[in-house]
């Protein structure tokens, strides 16, 4: 199981905050992992629709696209962050 | 007491101050920033702020351990707030404690700068037309070239 999370105006588009997925066959990285979830429906496509305003975690640390994952991985997708 | 705090309620910067420097006698610097929730026009209702628990503290241990390499310091203090704030809260506050002040200065403009561009927060603005996400800013991210070796 792959547990994905998101946040701000990503969890909005999707319209959840969190879910459990079983690693799709095939998937081994982020992107391709991406690519899966925008074929959902078009929640998750307007969601995932421009990358470069995405932010990735994997078990919590940032990750580029192209980062390896793996079963049991928490994987979250978010904007740029604007704490402070 | 933990030097990361990530919480729904405000802080009190006196007694933040005391409790880092009880029984210290080698403290000569103390820089604070704090950070609060502005309007400029007077049509900010209220602020809302998201984070991802779990990974929020990790990313604040980190730049407070990135700090302590850097600069000689004798304590750092993160306090970040959650939730809804009404214009005029506490957002964010910074403490650096050192023996000079050159090194508790820069530590706080250091995490201030890191804090900004990874902490994983997000603010939502709530106007009367609305509420809406706030976008990160480019020099924010900018911000952190000048910490560049």
């Amino acid at each position: 199981m792959l547990q994905l999370l998101y946040f701000s105006w990503v969890r909005e588009r999707t319209g959840t905050s969190e879910e459990q997925i079983t690693l799709p066959d095939g998937i081994a990285t982020v992107s391709t992992l991406v690519g899966h979830l925008r074929a959902k429906n078009d929640r998750y496509a307007a969601a995932f629709e421009d990358m470069k305003q995405i932010r990735i975690a994997v078990n919590q640390r940032y990750v580029d696209p192209d980062a390896a994952i793996k079963d049991g991985d928490e994987i979250a997708f978010f904007p740029p962050v604007t704490g402070g | 007491m933990p030097a990361v705090s990530v919480q729904k309620q405000d802080f009190d910067i006196a007694a933040e101050i005391a409790n880092l420097k009880q029984g210290r006698l080698d403290i000569g610097a103390i820089v604070t920033f704090t950070g609060t929730v502005r309007d400029m026009d007077g049509s900010l209702k209220s602020m809302t702020l998201e984070h991802y628990a779990g990974m929020t503290d990790n990313e604040l241990d980190a730049i407070i351990a990135e700090a302590y390499g850097r600069w000689p310091l004798q304590a750092c203090r993160i306090i970040h707030r959650y939730g809804r704030l009404k214009p005029g809260d506490n957002i964010v506050l910074v403490i650096t404690m050192s023996a000079h002040r050159q090194a508790a200065f820069q530590a706080a403009d250091f995490l201030m700068d890191f804090l900004k561009s990874r902490a994983p927060f997000w603010k939502s603005e709530e106007t009367d037309a609305g509420a809406n996400w706030i976008d990160a800013r480019e020099s924010d991210a900018e911000a952190l070239n000048r910490w560049q070796d």
